[in-house]
Order: structure tokens, then sequence, then C-alpha cells
């Protein structure tokens, strides 16, 4: 599980983009490619190496319900194994 | 409707500086003067990213070879997808890197033959190893990820511990050890290349070993002939990628030319987006339908696919069988025979010819 005072970041290698083909945000990265739902595409792009998850999860709760730390710490932690973001530590 | 495609694998030229016997490439390599142009290259590109492909991975042969590489590279870092330059080194400078990273490269694969430099320059055919070093230097003092692939066989199998050292050493953040895949120059020379199920056994438990403790990301690519069940090759025909030979063939996979009367069509001829959806060749082994026993059936087929189509044509005859390694094919004793044969006896190397 990833700490809640984790300040994460891309990747090295690791981009973003918006695919019209899928109409959906996109993470990019050696030999692989996520296909990113609204709020995990809201995750990655606070994912700057200065905010923590608390505050990523506080600014998430400005445009969607119902979001807890605990959960954005569970997605940056499942990123986290496919190499999409870093975290030190 | 087929979902798109994530990748194009762009097989820029087939010619190559080196001349490594277990290449993918067909035995029937693709005249220069053959190859697709600068500006229909550039429509693939176009015509891909509009299909769907996020990933641009240009390859070959030897893609440094095309002298245009600098356009192309520029083109595909253009439409927003990822860049990925597959490449043997040979002919990397630091000054066309940096050229290539500015136009949008974002990723290099750098092909490694062996850790001991009299073997991987014999494998390569040419003097190639101490290249390798300074390509792999320049790739990491440029400041891109770098993947460092390893084709694996009877002649380097011994050597994966030093291997895993020497891609470490070269700063590597990936590492993709392949076991040889029987195709196009491989399948030519299997009887030199396969290894023994000692080999495997030994190199299996320093991979899993280095997997513990790198910071490396290493992937592994099974040896599938001494495997129970089949690679999920490509995970399912026409379903996630695509391949462009250099003179505009359009194939499920890059070795799918092998197969006879699939009808490969050309992006010269039609577009890319009605090949992949509509064309013979890519609906003739979608889904689960063309499926026969013992696969229709099987719970596994939602695991691998029925394996490989290509090898299921190669060592059958069908490419609608069951891929014959798998261990529920009635042909896997023919897979047996040739392990039997093939591991033991001392075999010639015979080197990929360099197409002109």
């Amino acid at each position: 599980m990833t700490e809640l005072d984790a300040t994460p970041r891309l990747g090295k290698g690791v981009k973003t983009s918006y695919d019209q083909t899928r109409d959906s945000h996109v993470v990019l990265f050696p030999e692989g490619v996520l296909v990113l739902n609204e709020t995990a595409a809201a995750v990655v792009g606070l994912c700057d190496g200065r905010t923590t998850i608390t505050g990523i999860a506080a600014r998430l709760a400005e445009d969607f319900d119902g979001v807890r730390p605990e959960d954005v710490a569970a997605l940056v932690a499942r990123l986290t194994a496919r190499k999409v973001v870093e975290t030190d530590g | 409707m087929a979902d798109a495609p994530f990748g194009l694998l762009a097989e820029l030229t087939h010619r190559c500086p080196l001349q490594c016997g277990y290449c993918s490439n067909p035995l029937e390599l693709v005249q220069r003067s053959a190859e697709l142009s600068t500006d229909e290259w550039c429509s693939v590109f176009d015509q891909a990213r509009a299909l769907g492909v996020l990933q641009f991975h240009l390859s070959g042969g030897e893609p440094l070879a095309r002298r245009d590489l600098p356009e192309l590279v520029a083109h595909a870092g253009g439409l927003g997808g990822y860049v990925n330059l597959v490449t043997s080194g040979l002919g990397l400078t630091a000054a066309r890197l940096a050229d290539l990273r500015g136009r949008g490269v974002d990723h290099v694969q750098l092909s490694v033959q062996d850790a001991v430099r009299a073997n991987a320059d014999l494998i390569a055919g040419v003097r190639a190893f101490d290249h390798k070093l300074t390509a792999a230097r320049l790739v990491v003092e440029a400041g891109l990820p770098l993947t460092v692939n390893v084709v694996l066989h009877r002649r380097n199998l011994d050597h994966v511990g030093e291997i895993i050292d020497l891609a470490e050493r070269m700063g590597a953040d990936r590492l993709e050890l392949a076991n040889t895949q029987y195709y196009g120059w491989a399948l030519r020379n299997r009887a030199a290349l396969l290894p023994t199920r000692e080999q495997l056994d030994r190199a299996g438990a320093i991979v899993a070993g280095a997997r513990e403790r790198s910071r490396m990301e290493i992937v592994y690519v099974i040896a599938d002939y001494h495997e129970a069940h089949p690679k999920p090759c490509m995970y399912g025909w026409g379903a996630r990628q695509l391949t462009v030979a250099p003179d505009g063939d359009v194939l499920p996979c890059p070795a799918a030319g092998v197969i006879d009367g699939l009808g490969v069509e050309n992006v010269r001829d039609r577009p890319l987006g009605e090949i992949w959806h509509g064309s013979e060749s890519f609906n003739a082994f979608r889904g689960f339908d063309w499926m026969r026993e013992p696969c229709r059936s099987c719970a596994r087929k939602e695991v691998d696919f029925g394996g490989c189509r290509c090898q299921a044509f190669q060592l059958t005859g069908d490419a609608a069988n069951t891929d014959p390694v798998c261990s529920l094919s009635p042909r896997r004793p023919e897979v047996d025979l040739i392990l039997a044969e093939e591991t033991t006896a001392p075999a010639a190397l015979t080197m990929r010819k360099v197409a002109r």
C-alpha cells in the first residue's frame, strides 16, 4: 500500500495522451498502453512528484463525490506495480 | 467489428548490418527497391493512428539503415503516440540519437547477443559487441528509457547470469530475455539453436533469482517447445497489434506471411483500416469460432487463444490446428521428436544473408 504522504510522479519514459478513437485518456510506456477511466486519468494528471496522496484526494473531491485517500493510494499502488508511476521509499 | 489495435510493428527495412541466425525476418528478405517510400510510411502511420494505434515500434532489419528515419520518427512522434526505436545500435551516434530524440523517440530497445564479447560477435556475424556498449551509454546519457533485448538459445543460455549483469551495467530499465521462437531464420536454424531442458532449468532459476533482487523489470519469454501449453501468441489473432512489412504487406504477426493461402493484403492496394477490420487474412483466426478440438471445448482457449497459427501451419501443415506444442494436441509427439533429435546433435548455424 502506498503511504498517504507519498508524492507519486510519472515513471521514466511514461507519457500521457488523449485517444480520440477510444474517447479516453491513455498512459503510454515502453511496450504498454493503459486506457484510463475518468477518475484514474484525474489521478495520473496529479502525479506531479509534489502532491501527496492526501492532496490528490482533496483535489479530486472538488470534482468527484466520495473520493477517499485510501482508494487513491490503492490506485497509485496498482499504477506503481505497472511502473506507470514512481514513489520514493 | 474488431477492437482497435494498440500497436504497429513497422518493419521499415529488412536491411541490417547483423546476420543473426535467429532473426524473425522471413527467409525471403524484402529488397531495398521494394521498400515503402517516406511518404508511404507516413501515410501508414496516419492510417494506423486513425485506426487507434498508440504504440509505433520502428523496427526492421535495422531502422537506422533508412536514411529517412528522422522524418519517419518526426511524423510518428507528431501523432501523439509512443515511438519505440528497435535497434541493433550499430550506426547510432550521439548526434543521431539527439536528433531522433528531439523528433519524438520515446524509448530505445537495444538488441544484445551475449555478455561474452567473442560469442556475441560470433552470433551477430560481425563485430557488434562494443557498438552495443556505446549505444547503451548514449541512450542512458540522453535520458531515454532503455530496454535491452536478448534472444536466448543453446549458444548463450548458459551465460544468462552474465547477460543480466551486463544489462544492469548498461543502465537498462527493462530487460527482455526472450527464448528463441522458431520462425523465419530461427526455424531454419532450429537444430543449432534449441536448448536442452537442463539449460532451460538452470537459466530459469537464475532469472527468477534476478527478478527478486534487480531494479530492472525483467521480462522472460518462454521456450514454448519445452512447455506443456502454448504461448498466448499476439494475445489473439488480429486483436492488439499489426505488422507492416518493408514492402507494405499488412500482417497479423511478423511471421504470418508463411501461411499458404492466407491472402495477405498490401497497404499500397487497400487502406490499413479496411485490412484490419475487413480482410480475410485478419478475420481468418479472430475470436474462437475457427477453432477445432481440442481447443474449441478447452477452458484454456481464453488464456492462450489456441497458441500460434504460424507454428500450427509450420509443424502440422494446417494453420487452424491446435498449436502442436500443446500437450493436448494429438501432434505433440512430433514436437517431442524434434526436441529429442535436435537438442542433442551439434548443428551448424546458417547466418542471415543481408539484403542489398
